[in-house]
């Protein structure tokens, strides 16, 4: 991070967003990604939105086909990936024409000129070239032949033409990289790691890469150069995570933390999947995956492995949730440990795969025949997913029941810094498999009793391998304590007494308020909102308005002390990726006028939708 | 390390036991006279031959009248949700290899809503040994066609006739590289058994077929072929490295046939033309080929074990590649995971 004379004099911005886009081919989300490390390591804060179509290769050039990178650098803390960008990286008309409407007035387009042909115009939908036309008038246009300049940068390495035209994503990084003033090393340490034994694609893409940065520097657009300066950050190590793949090292420490063996059953489904490939990686932390047949399969093995005393997870989507809904209800009624992580993308049906919403919670609470209770538990962050994942597993095993566990797909592939936590410090969770009789029969023998519950009401975990404490269990209800099976009225109305009390009675932390506790409005929120809210409810008070904050990751049970906040806001709101779904929840529990604040689009809220509803609310005058 | 935690039974030597052992105190609620009984009087007897604990023990079943096996084994057991028990049974058997893993089921329960998972339990060479109960119909919801039911089948969803051609089990597993198949009829207990030792002892998935009657909703289904005083004309028996031949006298015989097998009688093609059995042949289409010799319960059906042959148990390569990645990785460390990618200190 030492600072060049050079640097010295380039104009200093706060913040500033950026989005990278092209064809599905063109390697937008690689460029977004070095670009987001390189800045991660020159100590900015900073947030990513990656928004890809869900064809793998749509027609190339199509608007179907456009993939886009946002990244927010900042030199103070930040909460998402921005209002809106400051820069378009557009390198083909069909990127310019999807993310143009996305740019801020007066925001720098970049584009690759030699892309703007008169074939890829029409396939953009195109009728005149906008490079020419008044179009652009209302942007700062830097014309850049991108293709051509690689291909020169290229020429004398003996790479085929086509190989050298495939490296145009990081002459553009090296673009942006000068511009912005990110440091060089990092994006050359890692060409040279991805692409180890391959010389010829390193040397393309580190010609390709250094082309870039020259070329900024000789083409006079010395006028676009600013540098965000490193934040203000607690000290210690950090690493810059994405949500699926903090999750994944959740649930290994999971596995760690409790000593048990990680048994993954899971089937692929955008955007879970990545979880299944990280742990994949992982098996010599005692982490075994195994990928089902299908969904049903993924979820009732690790139900399998769970009753063998392992610790049984199941990663997927909503339409996997939908299809494991009733061996969950198994779970429910076998009373095992069991995680089930839900990734919630855009639904009904296959809805928008690659794209964010976060309307399963109602599924997740009550999505189940029958009186079958669990606990929910939603991440707020990328990095608020290794804690989730293993809070999940420490309730699931300390109360034997199966647990969900919501992200998204905003969460799964957006990351942030993350200060990495000290292992040391990690609470162990506690295991205690059933070792003897805890019953005498009419004879005076020990016996069994695999429904006789401890104070928490929790049954004991004894698993095949013990001597002696042989048991059948099933989803036939059971008599409470001996676990026989029992088709007997009064027995069935205790245990789903029972069922429900011992879920509710799992102790949550209680609800914080942040921002103004004597606010007339509260902004109550889950999930991946949280990053927008809390953004929003800074920029409100910083404004000289009063406004409150609080972000439930315990959605059952819900904080006790939850009733009592909410009575003292006469005002409140619920932003939600969804059609009002908690604020159902909040109604139906506390009798309170909370009110909904819907987004549907795929996209997560950003902090300029959420102010203007606010503001709205609280009127103009102050 | 974390292997610890994990049970290995009681100490010393597996001690001896008897049948009743094995038996719980849970009353027996099939109905009277079904073929459930039976099958269940042999494994129970067999149990003490295995030289098994029965805490290592685990039956596992999905939903019907044959699921309700487990509560009848003083073992470890899951009575659990329709069609799923290979699913959870996968699970528990690779968690868990030191345990022996039981899979009971009808024909409803693994062959239509747990199809898939039976295939692919088989594919994959799970060490778990599948028991089919096939009675050809279904019972405990009282009486509908099953996957199995010839077709033309007059039942109370099919009143005019069902319209589907059914499952063969021994065909689907064998099309599902199946490396164990094997059928067998609740009318012969020490037939049972040996089919049910022979499972018991392979490798990987076995699948065991068993003809079973229901008295209620399909009596006699099988008693054209496994009736005492038929049996010896109507059932083909497959001994290993034997010519296969069958009827009183022994007249009948299997020979090679247009690419299949038929059966031919001894005196007309001689016995040196009869197929010697192999179950262990490396290309089931002879053992296929077998399977097809009865489409159905009336004409001779061979019995016995149609196909047995050692290829890779899934679990023991999914536990070589933990260890492989222990191995070249050393001890696991989560600090190091933790910092596996580029990091910065503030």
């Amino acid at each position: 991070m030492t600072e060049t004379a050079a640097e010295s004099l380039v104009p200093e911005v706060g913040g500033l967003v950026i989005r990278f886009a092209g064809d599905s081919g063109d390697g937008m989300q690689l460029a977004g990604d070095r670009f987001t490390s390189a800045s991660a390591l020159f100590g900015n804060d900073l947030s990513t939105l990656p928004e890809f179509p869900a064809e793998i290769r749509a027609p190339a050039g199509t608007l179907a086909g456009v993939s886009a990178f946002q990244v927010h650098i900042s030199d103070h803390d930040i909460f998402t990936p921005g209002d809106a960008p400051h820069v378009l990286v557009a390198m083909n008309p069909a990127a310019l024409r999807a993310e143009l409407g996305t740019l801020i007035d007066g925001g720098t387009v970049i584009v690759n000129a030699d892309a703007f042909v008169e074939r890829n115009l029409a396939k953009a939908g195109y009728d005149h070239d906008p490079l020419e036309g008044d179009d652009l008038d209302a942007y700062r246009l830097v014309r850049v032949p991108m293709t051509s300049l690689t291909k020169e940068a290229c020429k004398d390495l003996g790479v085929k033409t086509r190989d050298a035209e495939r490296s145009k994503n990081f002459f553009a990084l090296g673009l942006l990289s000068w511009m912005y003033s990110r440091p060089i090393e990092p994006t050359i340490e890692w060409i040279e790691a991805k692409f180890k034994g391959r010389d010829l694609i390193i040397a393309a893409n580190k010609a390709a890469f250094n082309a870039g940065h020259a070329f900024g520097e000789t083409a006079e657009l010395s006028d676009h150069q600013v540098v965000v300066r490193p934040a203000e950050m607690p000290a210690g190590t950090y690493t810059n995570i994405n949500g699926n793949t903090a999750l994944a090292w959740g649930l290994v420490a999971a596995g760690q933390l409790s000593g048990l063996p990680v048994f993954l059953g899971s089937y692929p489904i955008t955007p879970a999947s990545d979880i299944l490939h990280e742990l994949s990686r992982h098996k010599e932390f005692d982490v075994a995956t195994f990928q089902a047949e299908d969904e049903i399969a993924a979820v009732g093995s690790a139900l399998g492995a769970a009753y063998g005393g392992h610790l049984g997870v199941t990663t997927t989507s909503g339409p996997g949730v939908a299809l494991k809904a009733e061996t969950i209800g198994l779970a429910v009624s076998l009373e095992l440990p069991l995680v089930i992580v839900n990734i919630q993308r855009g639904g009904p049906s296959t809805g928008l795969p690659t794209k964010t919403e976060a309307a399963d919670l109602l599924m997740a609470m009550y999505g189940r025949h029958g009186e079958s209770p669990l606990p929910v538990i939603a991440a707020r962050t990328p990095a608020d997913c290794f804690d989730q994942a293993i809070e999940a597993a420490r309730i699931a095993i300390e109360y034997r029941t199966p647990v969900m566990l919501l992200s998204d797909g905003y969460l799964a592939n957006s990351s942030e810094p993350w200060l990495l936590p000290e292992v040391d410090d990690l609470e162990p969770i506690p295991v205690g498999f059933a070792s003897g009789f805890n019953q005498v029969d009419e004879d005076g023998n020990g016996v069994f009793w695999p429904y006789l519950r401890d104070e928490k009401m929790v049954r004991p975990w004894a698993i095949p391998g013990t001597p002696d404490l042989m048991h059948r269990i099933g989803g036939l209800e059971k008599e409470d304590g001996s676990g026989n099976v029992s088709y007997d009225g009064a027995n069935h109305a205790h245990m789903v007494a029972v069922r429900a009390e011992r879920i509710a009675r799992i102790p949550v932390p209680d609800a914080e308020v942040c921002g103004d506790a004597d606010a007339d409005l509260l902004v109550v929120g889950w999930g991946s909102t949280w990053g927008a809210i809390t953004a929003t409810v800074r920029r409100i008070r910083n404004g000289g308005r009063k406004v409150a904050h609080v972000h439930l990751t315990y959605l059952n049970p819900l904080p006790a002390n939850l009733g009592e906040v909410l009575s003292d806001f006469s005002t409140i709101l619920v932003p939600e990726m969804n059609l009002g779904q908690l604020v159902r929840m909040l109604r139906d529990e506390y009798l309170v006028d909370a009110r909904p604040v819907s987004k549907v689009t795929g996209q997560p809220f950003t902090p300029a939708e959420l102010q203007h509803v606010i503001l709205g609310e609280l009127g103009d005058d102050a | 390390m974390t292997d610890t935690l994990l049970p290995e039974g009681g100490p010393g030597d597996v001690p001896p036991t008897t049948r009743a052992d094995w038996q719980t105190d849970q009353e027996v609620r099939w109905c009277p006279g079904c073929g459930d009984y039976s099958i269940l009087t042999a494994l129970q007897l067999l149990m003490p031959d295995l030289g098994v604990r029965r805490e290592k023990t685990v039956f596992v079943s999905g939903i019907g009248c044959a699921a309700r096996f487990p509560y009848y084994m003083d073992t470890y057991g899951m009575h659990s949700i329709h069609g799923r028990a290979p699913a959870i049974a996968t699970g528990l058997a690779l968690a868990r290899p030191d345990l022996d893993v039981w899979v009971v089921g009808g024909d409803g329960d693994m062959l239509s809503i747990g199809g898939n998972h039976l295939i692919h339990a088989l594919r994959r060479n799970i060490d778990i040994n599948i028991l089919l109960f096939n009675n050809q119909i279904y019972g405990l919801t009282k009486g509908q066609f099953s996957p199995t039911s010839e077709k033309g089948k007059v039942t109370k969803s099919s009143p005019i006739g069902s319209c589907a051609t059914p499952f063969n089990p021994v065909s689907v597993a064998i099309g599902a590289e199946a490396s164990f198949v094997a059928r067998t009829h609740d009318l012969d207990r020490r037939h049972m058994q040996e089919i049910f030792r022979r499972a018991y002892e392979h490798p990987g998935a076995s699948f065991v077929e068993v003809y079973q009657n229901c008295n209620v909703f399909n009596d006699g289904a099988f008693e054209t072929i496994t009736k005492k005083d038929v049996r010896d004309d109507m059932l083909i028996p497959l001994v290993q490295g034997e010519p296969i031949r069958f009827g009183s006298d022994g007249q009948f015989g299997v020979a090679r046939h247009d690419g299949g097998v038929r059966v031919v009688e001894v005196a007309d093609v001689g016995v040196d033309a009869l197929l010697v059995h192999d179950e262990a042949r490396p290309d089931p289409s002879t053992s296929f080929a077998l399977s097809r010799l009865a489409d159905r319960p009336d004409r001779p059906t061979p019995m016995g074990v149609y196909r047995a042959v050692d290829r890779g148990e899934y679990g023991a390569a999914m536990h070589a590649q933990v260890d492989q990645m222990a191995d070249s990785r050393g001890k696991a460390d989560l600090k190091a995971l933790l910092h596996s990618l580029p990091t910065w200190t503030v």
